[in-house]
């Protein structure tokens, strides 16, 4: 659908009345969850892209010592990768009609999203233990902060996926949870590419 | 307006529109508790809104007390002044109008004008209500820790809000962070379902272009909503870091009785922008359900379709956008740069065009129509003049030159609370009288709402037009007692007086309102089905009031837009939405092909 187009719209006009006739109830072809989710996903995008702009804000200011990242973090680029690749996987076994890829699939995605987690907390633990306290400096508040909220997001989306793997392992046919499979993915996949930006941002400054 | 034309070798029969699967209740507490359904939660967000907004109804009086009669109220300290000031403001913003516009209206009212069964996520619907409780009981907690509730402002501005000086600066001000940061959890919850609801759930027919303006103003209200709530949650995160983990990234290098603090180097302006990115939204939240609200209460009240459907439309869109574009107009006395200011003065003014287009259009709509001086049409006239009032002094403080000697004065206060207090609430008062016989079954008494509008209007100026002149003459707000000035004469005291016995029989006005709702659900005179002859869907529904799945057994098809009233040649002065073409004209019995008329 065309928003703008749809403003243009005169339904009183007897050339806009056959248009107005076939109108099935719905501004956009997709699911209603689907849509749901992306409008979640728009809202997330703001929380994180205003954290970013604070970041970059609060960077300028004198007080500002970056820090240095353990090389933990790349292994946890690494199992986050992995995980939205697991979930990929069984999102295509769920369009192709096979239970078990789609089962496999689920089942890697989510002990990689739990190993990332794992690891996130050992990675707060050793910077602990280097000394990096969130009240020491901006930047090290900046680096909990982010990578909690990002956490958190990605422990709500472990908390879908346990409810979609649970509808998974009941079920003998694939068509009646392709849906949540895919929109299991489309969360992990805008997870990574949030960690992408996240990662980015603290490798460069 | 006309109707489209059609005869047999046109006509396309309408694309079916699949049910939504409908939650059915098992028990009581699943009826009207924890209930899936939109018009119950509704009044469960209004019941509950308006609840805490009488607290802040109290809180308002005993500021006026203070104000009106000062060294006269020993149980009112400086301390309670600064609580009253903050949990006032931010109850009325965000607890009673974001709540009641979005969550009260926007559940009963979207699903039933669009022609859905509920909400398409109810069960997230329900979470929402749920959540925004807790909110409100965790705000309401803060009454009762130690040290009270924050004393900071409703704009909670660091370094104060979280430094000891300020009342409420240990637990008052964590648990307003946290009730802040709940609701937007649940509001977004709420959001979703809105949007997606309006987008892809409306019956057969219903086009965007058909929609109500009531539902284009609150689609656009929760768009806003949810694209700038995320502001206020990510600098109450970030306050709450600073306040509890001890972090600096508002707080400011801070010497406080002669004692060096820990906090350093940090931006309380970076909050200001945050705190502003939501919080200019916000206003256009509150007063976007209330332009769609009143331009179907004009149209309905005046019997004539609203002037100029398109633009008020694209003037509720423009609105909105510009809306993300005017947040530091709250901040020229900051130190912000003076080019930002300039730039953030003209985006102001260029809002009050597509503002201004409406306001012309409610005029052209009641011009010559056939006005109904019911109460709706009432409060809905009251609230054109307001608006006017209140948007014109923000005219003057968009301007950096004249904002900067108004600003932190008292003018400031009589503006935003013309504008974005008396006039939005004076659309939700219109709003009850109109759709209480819809939710209830039953008129409101309409004496006992005489006087409430005139009280409450005639009222609302008696407080606010003195309160600009005293801010001419340099009265501070947010002053627990100013004392002698040089610069203020004794007779400003005399005035603030008198506003404090307009505001406490204006607060009275609205306990007797309360009252009507309650004595009217159970002596009030029965309603018709459809009082106020009205064409939008909720008025056509099986049962009246309406039940669970709103529709009886078939959804409505839609067939023209909202305001077929006084057409003519139709048979009656309104033509429903969802009337058949072959039923509509006054020579019918005729078959499906009405002539064309004119268009506009």
């Amino acid at each position: 659908m065309n928003f703008f187009r749809e403003l243009t719209r005169k339904p009183w006009l007897a050339s806009d009345g056959e248009i107005v006739d076939l109108h099935d109830g719905s501004a956009f072809a997709l699911p209603k969850v689907t849509l749901g989710l992306r409008v979640f996903l728009v809202v997330a995008s703001v929380v994180f892209t205003l954290f970013f702009v604070a970041y970059l804000e609060r960077m300028t200011l004198d007080d500002w010592r970056p820090m240095s990242e353990p090389w933990l973090l790349w292994l946890s680029t690494g199992l986050l990768i992995l995980s939205s690749v697991g979930l990929q996987w069984a999102r295509v076994g769920a369009r192709r009609g096979r239970l078990d890829v789609v089962k496999k699939g689920m089942a890697i995605g989510g002990v990689f999203a739990l190993g990332f987690l794992v690891n996130q907390l050992v990675v707060w633990q050793h910077l602990v233990g280097l000394g990096y306290f969130v009240t020491e400096n901006p930047a090290n508040a900046f680096f909990y902060l982010l990578t909690g909220a990002h956490g958190l997001h990605l422990l709500g989306g472990l908390i879908a996926l346990g409810r979609t793997g649970n509808k998974v392992w009941g079920v003998h046919e694939v068509s009646t949870v392709r849906l949540s499979v895919d929109l299991c993915t489309v969360y992990w996949h805008f997870l990574l590419a949030i960690w992408f930006v996240l990662f980015a941002l603290l490798l460069i400054t | 307006m006309a109707e489209v034309a059609r005869d047999d070798s046109d006509y396309v029969a309408p694309a079916e529109v699949p049910d939504v699967e409908l939650y059915h209740a098992k028990s009581w507490i699943t009826k009207y508790v924890f209930s899936q359904d939109a018009k119950v939660i509704a009044i469960q967000y209004s019941g509950t809104a308006i609840a805490i907004g009488l607290v802040a109804l109290v809180l308002s009086w005993l500021m006026r007390l203070q104000l009106g009669f000062p060294e006269t109220f020993s149980f009112i300290t400086g301390e309670d002044y600064y609580q009253f000031i903050t949990m006032h403001g931010m109850i009325m913003v965000i607890y009673l109008l974001t709540a009641l516009f979005l969550g009260g209206f926007g559940n009963y009212l979207i699903p039933l004008m669009v022609g859905a069964r509920d909400m398409v996520f109810p069960y997230v619907n329900m979470l929402s209500y749920w959540i925004y409780l807790i909110a409100v009981l965790v705000l309401v907690s803060s009454f009762f820790v130690p040290g009270g509730p924050t004393g900071a402002g409703w704009t909670l501005y660091p370094p104060q809000a979280i430094l000891s000086g300020t009342p409420g600066s240990g637990a008052g001000i964590i648990l307003m962070l946290i009730s802040l940061s709940l609701f937007i959890v649940g509001f977004t919850m709420g959001g979703l379902n809105y949007v997606v609801t309006v987008l892809q759930a409306r019956t057969r027919g219903m086009t965007l272009m058909r929609m109500p303006l009531t539902i284009w103003g609150i689609f656009t209200a929760t768009v806003l909503a949810l694209l700038a709530f995320p502001a206020l949650l990510v600098g109450a995160v970030m306050m709450t870091f600073d306040s509890v983990l001890g972090t600096s990234f508002f707080m400011p290098s801070i010497v406080q009785m002669g004692e060096h603090l820990e906090y350093g180097g940090g931006s309380p302006v970076l909050f200001q922008h945050l705190f502003w990115f939501f919080g200019h939204p916000e206003v256009y939240i509150v007063a976007l359900p209330a332009f769609g609200i009143v331009s179907d209460l004009i149209s309905t009240h005046a019997r004539r379709n609203i002037f100029g459907y398109r633009m008020m439309v694209w003037a509720i869109v423009g609105i909105g956008a510009l809306s993300f574009v005017v947040w530091a107009h709250h901040m020229y006395v900051s130190g912000m740069n003076p080019y930002f200011g300039f730039f953030f003065a003209t985006t102001t003014l260029i809002i009050a065009v597509p503002t201004a287009l409406k306001v012309y259009n409610w005029v052209l709509t009641l011009w010559r129509g056939n006005i109904h001086l019911t109460l709706p049409m009432l409060f809905a006239i009251a609230f054109i003049i307001t608006f006017v009032n209140g948007g014109i002094t923000g005219l003057f403080l968009g301007n950096v030159v004249v904002d900067v000697p108004l600003s932190d004065t008292m003018f400031v206060v009589a503006h935003f609370h013309m504008v974005m207090g008396v006039a939005p609430i004076l659309v939700v008062f219109g709003a009850i009288y109109h759709w209480y016989p819809l939710i209830t079954g039953r008129m409101l008494h309409q004496g006992w709402g005489q006087f409430h509008f005139w009280v409450t209007f005639v009222g609302a100026y008696l407080i606010y037009f003195p309160m600009h002149y005293l801010g001419f003459l340099g009265v501070p707000r947010r002053y627990y007692e100013i004392g002698e000035t040089d610069f203020i004469p004794a007779s400003a005291q005399d005035l603030n007086a008198f506003i404090t016995i307009a505001a406490l029989v204006v607060g009275f006005a609205q306990i007797v309102f309360i009252w009507n709702i309650i004595a009217s659900y159970y002596k009030g005179e029965k309603s018709e089905r459809n009082p106020w002859r009205a064409t939008t869907l909720e008025w056509q529904t099986a049962d009246f009031p309406p039940g669970h799945g709103n529709f009886g057994d078939k959804l409505p098809v839609v067939y023209r837009w909202a305001y077929a009233y006084s057409v003519p040649g139709h048979k009656e002065d309104f033509t429903p939405q969802n009337m058949p073409p072959s039923e509509v004209m006054a020579d019918s019995g005729g078959t499906a092909g009405a002539a064309p008329q004119p268009a506009e």
